[in-house]
């Protein structure tokens, strides 16, 4: 056989598993425009439902009328609250343990929120009929202030008991949602009285969305003559949409089917529940037929999910020497009409208390305050796993803040600081403990890497240069050294809605040494078809090729909490080393009894187990995997499946140390990205080519946040920023080129070491791209201008510094 | 409603003559009435280029194009580019060089990208991003993109001419 004389080295590279650079199963069929997204759905009778929204932002409902709508050809039904209070669907539960008008019930509270659903046989009618939908509105004052907001005497949610607490303990205002602590404020407050040197600055981190390239959208079918209603959408959690469906709508789990096919990407918009989803599924139980409903991009960006709006007040205390003794941070949190944030039940700021980030900070305190304004609800994780973006924008700000004050260089102040190596499990001031990491390793072959001293010899050239009036571009030096925390998460203190965020994996073998193994979680264009059977392959020694991973259809696969806050790989690529072990433990008993040997006298060797010191005896998977369906082995049932549950004992602490250098021209605001590095720990990594290209991207999309992208809001609580004309996407030409690098430190509590990736570019970038900004005119006396830093806003930093007289 | 207009326009080789509303847009004929799925909606504004198809000639956004404009028309999208047992270069290039994630702006970006490499055959890496600056990709950043439609272009040029590839060769290892 050419199999015997392949060494175990060959036999490693063909099966294509951990650390292969995999080319991706995903991409034949999106190459050949053969995907399968929500909207490619078609069912026989299908109709399409769409809303009418309301123009103002805040306002009372005086009357819907929906008769010309009725009138208009191919209208079927117009739903309003009115419809579907009987069945106590006018309002539903929110993930943060509130609740949220599915159709507005008396009032709205933001610009675009949803009042009635037009049912009709096709986009166009419906459109027809939301212009015939007669809505009589009258204004209410609208706040769109967090700060006013609770001051005011405007009370935006008069459905809530104004003295009652709210789900996470007592409210200060009606307009008040929860206030969240973390660490020792009264020892934190007197290390930073007593300090010699302390920095306070007000970070804010703007309201900003998303945006995939596919809204949000569902098909919803009931089949009223078996019961079952199959619901086909955009979930990041379709296991979890499945119960809030059963939940909700009170139809039996096991008659609801929830489908994820192709998702044109998610980033955190497509984990919630939104009231298109409801819609559909009572229009279909109302006309028996499956409804369609796709969000248009204005829908989107205006109303499903947006991210961030954090107002992160902070200070922080240095001995004069630049030791950092102590960190305060006081957050308002603008979280629109409702709360809907997406974050574990526990969390209402998320994993905001990672904010002492990469340092090690004795002491520190934080507290949230969430608060209601005429604005959308969501508060997702764009990108993030809740709120760590927030958490490492503050802290990289706060460090170079705390630079000037010092008058120190901001890269050794890093350094100084950093948890080092040996302190490594890591409990911080703000509770968590940190898995793993090698701070100064990543960051010294980062500044090498660039090369830093000589950046700072040509960026004070160019100083003086300027002021000679020899040029009129600055150069910014961004720095960031971030710390994520993700995989969530234990089940001892992760749930949402009460559900434990464990994820799964399910294996079968087949039997002539192929396999299938499905997932909880949902790929949305990060490759888990890829990479997840590059896992299985090396622990069962098949060749990732022979393996079809499949997720998200809740009828086939284990249940598990989704792809979102990159707990894919930290938890569902745990749970498939796992199975892969139950797996490889039961073909071991084959294995021996095939070779007629003691369980203990055979070891796995890559793709085969052989019999101890004698490796010309040897059974390979593929005949264990065929004599497990065709043996009567005593004591084993035939048969090669495994399923398993992974509960992670703690999160992963994925890090990172990028570097920005920037050209500013002071006259136009415009910038130049001359040159972008970025290195990864990421632990053990499955496939580098997978986690460069999460890289690119991630930082493209921190790129965009930094440099121009917003939700903005004018004062009657417009959004002037809902279309893709005025919400900037970077194109491939305002986008520059990246240089990726890697340290390796792997997870000590993770089956295979791996921590996640795909969000760390966003953590990560978005504090180098503002740093380089606030860099370059640093020697100008800048000390703090808020994102995003686009053309305009960069120009009058350049003004507000007297640099254009 | 206004009356419907005759329209007769050709997809991908196959002659299509139908009934619509003067204000049916292309992509939803291409979409929902011929059933073409390749070509996406992600804005309706003209801006992310995840509906571009190529018009005689032209790379041209369906989402803002009325169908009866496209009477009498030759229409190309991603499912007449390649099949698959004979892929385009630039299908097999993305897969190679990891061109795209999620797939949802894919088979513009390709179309737009075939249509580029026909008007210039040995673009650089420059050319390449202004050239595909009318179409968004949220997940790739898209350097790999750059990558794969140039390696593309030396594989194009390399079978066009069975000469040295080395033009091209040497501006995908630049983009690297």
């Amino acid at each position: 056989m050419k199999d015997d004389v392949q060494s175990s080295d060959d036999r490693r590279a063909s099966l294509k598993g951990l650390g292969s650079s995999r080319k991706r199963v995903e991409d034949a069929r999106f190459t050949q425009g053969k995907g399968n997204y929500v909207d490619d759905i078609k069912l026989d009778g299908m109709l399409f439902g769409d809303f009418v929204r309301t123009p103002y932002a805040h306002a009372r409902i005086k009357s819907i009328k929906t008769e010309e709508a009725l009138k208009v050809p191919g209208v079927l039904a117009v739903l309003t609250a009115a419809d579907l209070e009987p069945l106590g669907l006018h309002w539903m539960p929110t993930l943060a343990g509130d609740k949220q008008m599915v159709l507005a019930d008396g009032k709205v509270l933001y610009q675009g929120q949803e009042v009635a659903f037009v049912v009709a046989t096709d986009r166009y009618a419906a459109a027809d009929g939301i212009e015939a939908v007669e809505v009589d509105y009258e204004e209410l004052p609208v706040i769109t202030d967090p700060f006013e907001a609770l001051k005011t005497d405007v009370v935006l949610r008069e459905d809530l008991e104004p003295g009652a607490d709210g789900a996470h303990g007592p409210r200060k205002h009606p307009n008040h949602i929860f206030t969240w602590e973390a660490g020792e404020k009264e020892t934190t407050e007197q290390v930073i009285d007593a300090a010699e040197v302390v920095a306070e600055e007000m970070v804010y981190y703007h309201r900003v969305h998303p945006c995939p390239l596919e809204t949000c959208g569902c098909v919803a079918s009931m089949d009223k003559v078996n019961g079952k209603l199959t619901l086909y959408g955009t979930f990041q959690a379709p296991h979890a949409i499945r119960t809030v469906v059963s939940l909700i709508s009170g139809i039996e789990e096991h008659n609801i089917r929830v489908v994820s096919p192709d998702i044109g990407g998610g980033f955190g918009n497509k984990v919630g529940a939104y009231p298109g989803y409801v819609c559909s599924v009572v229009a279909s139980i109302v006309t028996g037929k499956p409804v369609k409903w796709i969000e248009d991009r204005m829908d989107n960006l205006m109303t499903t999910a947006f991210a961030r709006d954090y107002w992160m007040k902070g200070k922080i205390s240095a001995t004069k020497e630049g030791k950092i003794t102590g960190l305060w941070c006081h957050t308002t949190a603008d979280h629109g009409g409702f709360d809907a944030c997406a974050d574990p039940t526990k969390f209402p700021a998320g994993f905001m208390n990672i904010c002492t980030g990469s340092y090690d900070i004795p002491t520190a305190y934080l507290a949230v305050d969430g608060v209601y304004t005429n604005k959308a609800p969501g508060g997702v994780a764009y990108r993030c796993s809740f709120r760590v973006t927030e958490a490492a924008y503050f802290i990289e700000r706060m460090i170079e803040v705390l630079a000037i004050e010092l008058n120190m260089d901001a890269a050794e102040l890093r350094r100084i600081n950093f948890i080092k190596k040996e302190q490594f499990p890591y409990n911080s001031a703000l509770g968590w403990e940190y898995d793993s990491g090698d701070y100064h390793t990543a960051w010294d072959k980062a500044l090498n890497a660039v090369g830093y001293d000589d950046l700072r010899k040509e960026q004070a050239q160019r100083l003086e240069d300027f002021k000679a009036g020899k040029t009129r571009k600055l150069l910014g030096i961004g720095l960031s050294h971030f710390t994520e925390i993700v995989g969530a998460g234990p089940v001892k203190n992760c749930d949402i809605l009460g559900l434990g965020m464990f994820d799964s994996c399910e294996i079968r073998i087949h039997p002539t040494g192929s396999a299938i193994a499905r997932l909880g979680t949902i790929s949305q264009g990060q490759g888990h078809a890829t990479t997840f059977a590059q896992i299985l392959a090396s622990e069962i020694g098949l060749p990732a090729d022979s393996i079809t991973v499949e997720e998200g259809d809740t009828d086939t696969a284990p249940y598990g909490l989704g792809t979102y806050g990159s707990r894919s790989t930290p938890v569902a690529g745990a749970a498939t080393a796992m199975a892969g072990r139950k797996i490889r433990a039961k073909a071991q008993m084959i294995a021996a009894f095939l070779l007629e040997v003691h369980d203990d006298d055979v070891e796995f060797d890559v793709d085969r187990f052989v019999v101890k010191g004698a490796p010309e005896k040897f059974k390979t998977m593929k005949e264990i995997a065929f004599a497990a369906y065709n043996q009567a082995i005593p004591g084993i049932e035939p048969g090669l499946e495994a399923v398993s549950y992974y509960d992670p004992p703690n999160m992963t602490y994925p890090f990172g140390a990028y570097i920005c250098v920037m050209e500013l021209d002071v006259d136009t605001g415009e910038h130049e990205i001359r040159q972008f590095y970025a290195l990864d720990d990421c632990g053990t990594r499955i496939n580098p080519m997978i986690i460069e290209g999460q890289v690119h991207g991630g930082v493209t999309e921190a790129l965009a946040i930094a440099m121009g992208q917003e939700i903005a809001y004018d004062e009657l609580g417009n959004v002037k920023t809902g279309t893709l004309m005025d919400f900037f996407l970077p194109t491939a030409w305002e986008t520059p080129h990246y240089t990726t690098d890697h340290t390796v430190t792997p997870s000590p509590h993770h089956p295979i070491g791996a921590k996640g990736v795909g969000e760390s570019p966003n953590v990560g970038g978005v504090p180098a791209f503002s740093n380089a900004v606030h860099d370059a005119f640093r020697p100008f006396g800048l000390r703090h201008a808020h994102m995003p830093h686009d053309h305009w806003r960069v120009w009058k930093i350049a003004n507000d510094l007297g640099l254009h007289s | 409603m206004a009356d419907k207009m005759h329209i007769k326009l050709t997809v991908n080789g196959t002659e299509e003559e139908f009934l619509a509303e003067p204000r049916e847009l292309l992509i939803y004929t291409l979409r929902e009435r011929l059933n073409i799925t390749g070509p996406h909606i992600g804005c309706e504004t003209s801006h992310c280029g995840a509906c571009t198809v190529t018009i005689d000639g032209k790379s041209v956004k369906s989402c803002t194009m009325f169908a009866v404009q496209a009477s009498g028309k030759d229409i190309t999208t991603i499912e007449g580019l390649g099949t698959p047992d004979a892929l385009h270069p630039l299908q097999e290039a993305f897969k190679e060089h990891h061109g795209l994630q999620c797939g949802y702006c894919t088979p513009g970006m390709i179309t737009r990208a075939a249509k580029l490499l026909e008007e210039n055959p040995n673009p650089t890496e420059e050319d390449v991003r202004f050239g595909i600056a009318g179409n968004l990709c949220r997940c790739t950043g898209y350097q790999n993109i750059v990558k794969s439609i140039l390696a593309a272009a030396a594989t194009m040029n390399a079978d066009a001419s069975s000469s040295s590839d080395a033009i091209g060769q040497t501006k995908v290892e630049a983009a690297e």
